[in-house]
This record gives C-alpha cells, sequence and structure tokens, in this order.
C-alpha cells in the first residue's frame, strides 16, 4: 500500500471511531437527525450500487424498505433481533431475485414504471392482507432497541455498504455493469451475462435498502402501511444520488447529507410547500447538474492540470 | 470445394427469420471454411445484418440451423455465443465512449471462460491496441477518437474475444480511400493469421481483393454464390443491384 492510501484509512478509521463515539456526546435532536443522515446516505448509496452503473432509475426503494419495516413490525417480538434482520435480508433477496427476473428485460422508461408500480402494488397487498386477515391496519413495534442501537446499525450497514461497493467496483461484476450501462448490446457480444450480471447487484442493492427498513423501523413505535411503503422515500433517494452523481461509490453520500438536511428544514419550516420545493430542487439538479457534484468536481480538477503545461509550450 | 477443404468452422443451413409479414431472412444457406474470407453481399434491405443478427445471437430465427465449430447455436444467447468464439463488429460502429480505449479492448478480454489472469489481460491489450494501429493510445478517451479509429477500437475488442470466426458488418464503410487500403490490408492480415472472417460489405474493390467467395442475397433470399469475379458477373447480381435493362 502507498503512504497516501495508509493515510486514507487512517483517518476513514479514526472517522469513523469519531462517529461511533458521536451518540455519547450529542442530545435527543442530533442524534435522530444523525440517523436521519445515515439512513439516506446508506439508501442512496445502495440505490447508486445497481443504478449507477447501469442507468436504470428504480423507484422501487420504498417497496424494499417497507417490506424491511414490516418485517420487524410482524416478527419484531417473536424472535431474537439478528435472526429478524436476517429474515428480512432473506425476504429483501427474494423479492428482488423475482422482480429482478421478470422486469430487468425491461428498458429504460417501462423499469422505472414498473418499479413505482410495484411498490403501489406490495402497499396495497399489506393493506389487503392486513384488512382482510389480521383486521389491524397499523401494528406497534415494541422491541427493546434505543435510537443510539439504530444508529450504530446503521453506521455499521453505511461501512457495510461502502466495503461492497468498493470491492464491486473492483471486481469483474462492476466492469460488467459498467459495460452495460454504456452499451447492452455490445456487453452480450463481449460474452457477458447481462441478465445475471443486472439481476445478481439489483439484488445486492435491495438487501442492503430491505435492512435500512428493518433497522428504522423500532424508531416509529407504531407502522401503517403508508408510513412504511411512504413514496416519497424513492424520490428522495433517487434526488440524492443524481445530486452527488450516481457514476461514483462515494457520489450519493455526497448528495444525501445536504439533501437530508434541506429535507429536514423544509419540513419543519414549510410543511404544506414542502413537496413543491423536493419537486423544484429535482429539477434543477437534473437540469443543472446532469453527472452531479461528483462529476462536476471531476470536470473542474481535470481542467487543472493543463495550465502548467501552457507555458512550456509557450517557452 | 475440394475434398481436402477443412471442415467449415459456420455452416448456415435454411435460416429464416421473419418480422411479421416481411422474410427478412428467407432459407439461406452459407458455410464459411476455416481460414477463408466470405463475403457477404447484396443490395440494402436485403437482409445481410439480420442474418448476421441471427448468428451473433441478437435475434432468434424463426426455423433453419447455425452450426458454429461443430456445434448448434442457433438460438442461443449472444454472450453463450460470443464465448464460444464468435465476435462481431457493429453497422453503426459501437465504441463503449464512457470508457477509455485499454478498458474498451479489456471489455473483450474479462470475460473468457476460463478467466484470463489480469497479466495476461494487460499484456493482451497493448498487443491488440498495437495490432489494429493505436499503439500508446490506451489511456485516451474513446470519445475522442476519429471515426477510422473507432472502427480500430471496435475491431481489437472483437478480436480480444480470441475468435475463431468473425463477423464485419461494413467494417469498412465510410472510410476515406487511403484509409480504405490500410483497412483492407488490416483484414487481409487478420487471415493471414487464420482467423475465418464473413464480411458484409459495399465496397467491390474490398470484396474483390480479399473474399475467397461471396453470397449474394435480395429481399431475404441467396441469389448466388461463388467466386467475387463470377458472382458480380451474375446476371441476377447485377440486376439486384441495378434493375433490369430495358434497352437490351
Amino acid at each position: 500500500m502507498s503512504p497516501t492510501q495508509i493515510a486514507a484509512l487512517a483517518a476513514g478509521g479514526a472517522g469513523l471511531v469519531v462517529l461511533a463515539l458521536l451518540p455519547f456526546y450529542i442530545d435527543a435532536y442530533y442524534l435522530s437527525l444523525s440517523i436521519s443522515l445515515l439512513q439516506f446516505t446508506v439508501l442512496a448509496t445502495a440505490w447508486g450500487l445497481f443504478s449507477g452503473p447501469t442507468r436504470y432509475v428504480s423507484l422501487a426503494t420504498t417497496a424494499f424498505f417497507g417490506v424491511g419495516a414490516y418485517t420487524v413490525a410482524v416478527l419484531g417480538e417473536l424472535l431474537a433481533w439478528p435472526l429478524v434482520l436476517l429474515i428480512a435480508t432473506a425476504i429483501g433477496a427474494l423479492m428482488a431475485l423475482i422482480v429482478g427476473i421478470s422486469t430487468l428485460r425491461l428498458s429504460g422508461l417501462h423499469f422505472v414504471i414498473f418499479t413505482f408500480g410495484l411498490a403501489e402494488l406490495v402497499r396495497q397487498l399489506v393493506i389487503w392482507y392486513e384488512v382482510n386477515k389480521t383486521r389491524v391496519l397499523g401494528r406497534y413495534v415494541f422491541v427493546d432497541i434505543t435510537q443510539s442501537d439504530i444508529y450504530w446499525q446503521l453506521l455499521a450497514l453505511a461501512v457495510a455498504v461502502f466495503v461492497i461497493g468498493w470491492l464491486i467496483a473492483r471486481s469483474r461484476l462492476g466492469f460488467a455493469l459498467r459495460i452495460i450501462g454504456e452499451d447492452e448490446t455490445v456487453a452480450k457480444h463481449c460474452g457477458i451475462n447481462v441478465t445475471l450480471a443486472k439481476v445478481t447487484l439489483f439484488t445486492i442493492s435491495a438487501v442492503f435498502i430491505t435492512l435500512v427498513g428493518a433497522i428504522m423501523a423500532p424508531r416509529w413505535t407504531y407502522i401503517e402501511p403508508s408510513i412504511a411503503f411512504n413514496p416519497t422515500i424513492s424520490f428522495q433517494v433517487v434526488i440524492m444520488a443524481l445530486l452527488g452523481g450516481a457514476h461514483r461509490l462515494w457520489g450519493p453520500a455526497v448528495g444525501s447529507i445536504p439533501l437530508t438536511l434541506l429535507f429536514e428544514f423544509l419540513s419543519t419550516r414549510f410543511p404544506a410547500t414542502s413537496t413543491l420545493i423536493i419537486g423544484i430542487v429535482f429539477l434543477l439538479i437534473v437540469y443543472a447538474l446532469p453527472s452531479g457534484v461528483v462529476g462536476l468536481w471531476e470536470r473542474v480538477s481535470r481542467r487543472k492540470p493543463e495550465p502548467p503545461v501552457a507555458p512550456q509550450v509557450q517557452a | 470445394m475440394t475434398a481436402a477443404s477443412p471442415a467449415p468452422v459456420l455452416e448456415v443451413s435454411g435460416l429464416t427469420r421473419a418480422f411479421g409479414g416481411l422474410v427478412a431472412v428467407n432459407a439461406i444457406d452459407l458455410a464459411v471454411q476455416t481460414g477463408q474470407i466470405v463475403g457477404l453481399l447484396g443490395p440494402n434491405g436485403s437482409g445481410k445484418t439480420t442474418a448476421l443478427n441471427l448468428m451473433s445471437g441478437v435475434l432468434r430465427p424463426d426455423s433453419g440451423s447455425i452450426r458454429f465449430a461443430g456445434q448448434a447455436i442457433e438460438g442461443l444467447p449472444a454472450h453463450r455465443i460470443a464465448r464460444l468464439g464468435l465476435a462481431r463488429t457493429f453497422q453503426l460502429v459501437r465504441v463503449l465512449n464512457g470508457m477509455s480505449c485499454a478498458e474498451n479492448v479489456k471489455a473483450g478480454l474479462a470475460f473468457h471462460r476460463p478467466p484470463l489472469s489480469r497479466g495476461e489481460i494487460d499484456e493482451s491489450v497493448d498487443r491488440l491496441l498495437r495490432r489494429v494501429g493505436l499503439a500508446n493510445r490506451g489511456g485516451l478517451p474513446a470519445s475522442g477518437l476519429t471515426y477510422i479509429d473507432c472502427k480500430r477500437l471496435e475491431l481489437a475488442r472483437a478480436l480480444a474475444l480470441k475468435p475463431r470466426l468473425l463477423l464485419l458488418d461494413e467494417w469498412l464503410a465510410g472510410l476515406n480511400p487511403s484509409e480504405l487500403l490500410i483497412g483492407i490490408e488490416l483484414i487481409r492480415s487478420l487471415k493471414d493469421e487464420g482467423l475465418s472472417i464473413l464480411l458484409v460489405e459495399h465496397v467491390m474493390d474490398a470484396i474483390r481483393s480479399l473474399c475467397d467467395r461471396c453470397v449474394v442475397m435480395n429481399s431475404g433470399r441467396r441469389i448466388a454464390e461463388g467466386r467475387p469475379d463470377e458472382v458480380l458477373a451474375d446476371p441476377a447480381v447485377i440486376e439486384a443491384y441495378l434493375g433490369v435493362s430495358t434497352d437490351a
């Protein structure tokens, strides 16, 4: 390893220790805000794992998030917590496999609409089941999990999503997905099993999103389908990832932090018009920053090295 | 063909594909012997590209058989056919614009079965870029290449699959006269290395100087087959290209 890599690793480790110790030093409001920040960082990064390289815009975030939350609502009191998370992982993965195999042959806009419909479908299924079978529309989540526990679990999940994302980017799977994102026909003719690659990454991404939903469920104490399957989450995640730049692993995180703070500010200050303002922010990002902050930064920093060359040409 | 000729690397028989009522490829028979260059000719819209798409797995045939290196490949997905060693280029050149030249070639190397080692891949990238005349351009973004260099890069990516058969879909189209000579020499040198090639082409100079045999299509059907000078003199072929003479 080079000295810069060691320095970066040490800085990352030190930053992680600081973040891990944070719940001991901040009050309940800032802890709650930190949980929101971590939640959206993991969601946006997980979304970017799949949608960044393949350029498939998924609006199914809330479907997986809600399934995770409902797994906890149903099983949270019955089983040990790690087992609940494991079952949520399995359900999320299974759902992603089924959805992936049946939809990833769709392209572009069809996929976007399908994923949006999927979230609504799952929500309606849960409502139907609760109304007709269990006769309750809403469940209490009584588990022995504190806000600090939620924070630490999300922090661990954030580390996991970055490590796995980094490993994928360096793997053949990551390279295959970049080629698919560029040109699917070429990818097939390079010997890439396009469907397998897409379904694999879609599943990895969906498992992270499901786990965020499961980890976040105890925060509410009471959940119902409209809370767990809130479509706004899907859109917020897309906006964050696009603001940061979904083509880089750390891009979505760059977008999630300012936008979580902005949404927090808007929902407390302008609760009635926050959706409208979020929509305007979305439009501004898409038009002004098509490749995100990271893309802008890369363009600017690529332009920088040129000045030292110019004087040599003149001399 | 003489009895001594080796087994064909590609053998197509009765290949048919319709789109609705339009039979784009209609009972086509075609063979490429090992080490030969075969030209697939015909006016625009005669079904040449559709035929290539059926062979490379972009489309599934309605009927007919395709045997490649002794194995039936009709209806197999494109990635399986590519792994068997059938590589192609596209009529509208397709390079991966968001990547460097080296990564474009690497795309053809990274998914071999069994996989190549990292060292083999790096070594092959350099060798293939040199092979097509793009030495030392590996680090450049592919989006900055000129048209002929895009074609070279696409060829390097196809060669990276270590193909036994190369399908070239109008690879020489759109080149200026001096580039054309370079292109023809490049294809000839691939043949000299023992590669079998099926090329769809309109450039007659290239067809005459490169092809061992030609198959001519019109409206989805095969209308002629033989040596280039024979088929290009065939009245049916002339009629297909130029129409019927009225003052005869």
